[in-house]
């Protein structure tokens, strides 16, 4: 390479608005914590909302994972919910199976969610190895397959551990039951077939939950600014584009996913061990378009709008339960108003008067001109 | 410009008899040669035959009218097609059966006739992606941000902003690129490929939708460009004062097929050309 043409005028990077952003997700995420931790300990939460902190982490952290493959890669799944079900099973086993070997709840959250995490990402990278080297929307078809089949495939695990280790059974046929494991007394049944996981020790907490979620927006945002994450949005916006500058577009997809995986995995367990029972039929279809509409709403690629998202909508069916029948015909109306709401120009404009100045730099850039 | 036609003149022992390089560049080994390219798409036979040599240093010029099978020139060398028949050589490598991200590490980097940024992202990033195979480091340094991240990023930032000062755009590095005027675009699109540290880069019709200022500067540009990297521009353009102005070697395509190769002069007087473009003479 020759000498390179004299840099004009220094300029020092402007960094800062993207910094100031992820940093007040952070600091937002930490003072809501803080705020609803102190409540809680001031029992100033009813029970039925403070039930429902654990669940929203999770809800939180399956949005802005989804929000990585959906609005970051650019690529539809209709089963995070089939990854969170295998991150929630396989940390059940984990945590069940380690009880009398840790007796530490903390260590034993802290494994099952790494497990749960680890067991997603297998799932995620088989599903992912066929269908993310094709071009098309078929992966929004094989996930959709996928999470229908671990579904039934947890129906027909029957799993227990005893001293002698893990004893796991197939029921295809529904011939077996919990007694052809084979435990011995001291044994313990972890997954019961069609009933699922039951009798599980509820060792999730809020805590948890609030570090889970702090880890999750690390991970995705911290990708998204780095080299690997220039790719993955490259390959949204134009993948002959990202090949022709070198970018393996296979392999950042797969990065992207995987990684999407494993937070739904990680999820998942924190998920599990906070019901003492749970079926795999939680973790249906239904599930994993509720959290794409949880990113759907938040705004694509937008890590702030799918946590807000995701908090709003799951605490709304609750503390609309006392409507009773009407409740999820608000729910629906709230959902039909929200989209309405962020297409609406005026309705931005009011929403983003808080934040004049920056509209007004924004506004203040040159147009794309007629081409 | 002088040129050889002779092989005999020529250090390189299979320098085809037809190829057209600058004198400066004989005695090195071309950065582009094909051989009997050709692909044809179901029956119909797109691009045919097509031979061509490319100098390190060299400015050549891709032409043809509507349809005559350009840009599918463009899209065999980068591989977005596989070709059916002959073969291509990039620095003295056959890509046969490489991939379009393997002949971009070879050093072929290209814009697009349709501009195709990355149009969310900001200009800076753009270039950067450019340069992504020359950032080192992983996911993991990326996302736990060790001290490679900051190394790596810091030398990429000015890296970008070097480049971008090519065409004077520093100051936009900010903007998202689908925000930029069209010429800007057009430029970011150029800068983004010699961000890949190219040998060879192909430009689509980079004078598109340029007024006669904007294109004499864009002339310009591109021959500083050659002069400052070293390296082979090839570009497909209908401006024919461009073409002849900075071209040194022009191969004229019809119907999938090189009808002419030559130095503008010999293009410009050619009458197998000048019936391509406007047609034979009633008598």
């Amino acid at each position: 390479m020759g000498k390179m043409i004299k840099l004009g005028k220094k300029r020092s990077v402007n960094l800062t608005k993207t910094r100031v952003v992820d940093f007040s997700t952070y600091l937002g995420v930490v003072l809501a914590f803080l705020i609803v931790d102190a409540m809680l300990r001031g029992g100033m939460l009813s029970r039925s909302f403070s039930g429902q902190l654990i669940p929203i982490c999770c809800y939180i952290v399956m949005a802005v994972s989804l929000n990585l493959t959906v609005g970051i890669l650019g690529e539809l799944s209709l089963g995070h919910a089939g990854f969170m079900s295998v991150g929630a099973f396989s940390g059940i086993v984990a945590a069940m199976s380690l009880q009398g070997s840790i007796p530490s709840e903390p260590a034993r959250l802290a494994i099952a969610l790494v497990v749960g995490a680890a067991c997603a990402a297998v799932a995620g990278v088989i599903v992912g190895v066929p269908v993310l080297r094709l071009r098309g929307d078929y992966l929004a078809i094989v996930t959709l397959a996928f999470g229908e089949i671990i579904k039934e495939l947890i129906n027909c695990l029957i799993i227990g551990h005893d001293e002698n280790g893990l004893h796991v059974i197939f029921n295809f046929n529904s011939s077996k039951t919990v007694s052809d494991l084979g435990l011995t007394e001291n044994g313990i049944e972890i997954i019961k077939g069609a009933q699922g996981a039951t009798g599980t020790q509820m060792i999730s907490t809020f805590t948890a939950g609030f570090i889970l979620v702090m880890i999750t927006l690390v991970v995705v945002l911290n990708l998204v600014r780095s080299r690997s994450g220039r790719a993955i949005m490259a390959i949204r916006d134009n993948r002959i584009a990202a090949e022709s500058v070198g970018i393996n577009a296979t392999k950042y997809k797969m990065m992207a996913f995987v990684t999407s995986a494993a937070l739904a995995g990680a999820a998942g367990a924190l998920y599990g061990l906070n019901f003492s029972n749970l079926t795999s039929a939680k973790f249906n279809f239904n599930t994993s378009i509720l959290v794409l509409v949880f990113v759907v709403l938040g705004g694509l690629g937008n890590i702030w709008g799918s946590i807000i998202a995701a908090t709003v909508l799951t605490i709304l069916p609750e503390a609309l339960r006392g409507f009773d029948d009407y409740r999820m015909l608000i729910y629906a109306i709230v959902l039909i108003l929200v989209m309405l709401a962020t297409n609406n120009s005026r309705l931005k404009a009011l929403l983003a008067r808080p934040f004049a100045s920056l509209r007004a730099r924004a506004a203040a850039r040159p147009g794309k001109e007629a081409q | 410009m002088p040129r050889v036609r002779s092989r005999n003149e020529s250090p390189l022992v299979n320098m085809p008899s037809d190829a057209y390089i600058p004198q400066r560049d004989l005695d090195k080994l071309p950065i582009l040669e094909t051989r009997h390219l050709g692909i044809d798409f179901g029956g119909l036979t797109a691009v045919d035959d097509f031979n061509l040599v490319i100098g390190r240093t060299e400015i050549a010029g891709l032409i043809g009218p509507n349809g005559a099978g350009k840009t599918t020139v463009f899209n065999l060398l980068t591989k977005v097609y596989q070709p059916t028949r002959g073969s291509i050589m990039i620095d003295g490598q056959d890509t046969n059966g490489m991939s379009t991200v393997q002949v971009s590490n070879l050093g072929v980097a290209r814009t697009f006739q349709n501009i195709r940024l990355f149009s969310n992202l900001t200009v800076e990033d753009n270039v950067k992606l450019g340069m992504h195979s020359q950032i080192k480091y992983g996911m993991f340094s990326g996302i736990a941000r060790l001290p490679g991240y900051w190394k790596q990023e810091r030398i990429a930032h000015e890296r970008a902003l070097e480049l971008l000062s090519i065409f004077d755009m520093q100051d936009m590095a900010d903007k998202k690129a689908g925000s930029l005027p069209y010429g800007a675009q057009r430029r970011l699109e150029i800068v983004r490929a010699l961000g890949t540290n190219p040998g060879l880069l192909l430009l689509d019709e980079p004078a598109a939708g340029m007024n006669p200022s904007e294109t004499v500067e864009l002339m310009e540009n591109i021959i500083r460009i050659r002069d400052t990297f070293q390296i082979a521009i090839m570009l497909i353009e209908h401006d024919m004062n461009l073409v002849m102005g900075i071209c040194e070697g022009i191969c004229v395509l019809n119907f999938g097929k090189v009808i002419a190769k030559g130095t503008p002069e010999d293009i410009q007087s050619n009458p197998v050309v000048i019936e391509a473009y406007l047609g034979r003479r009633k008598e």
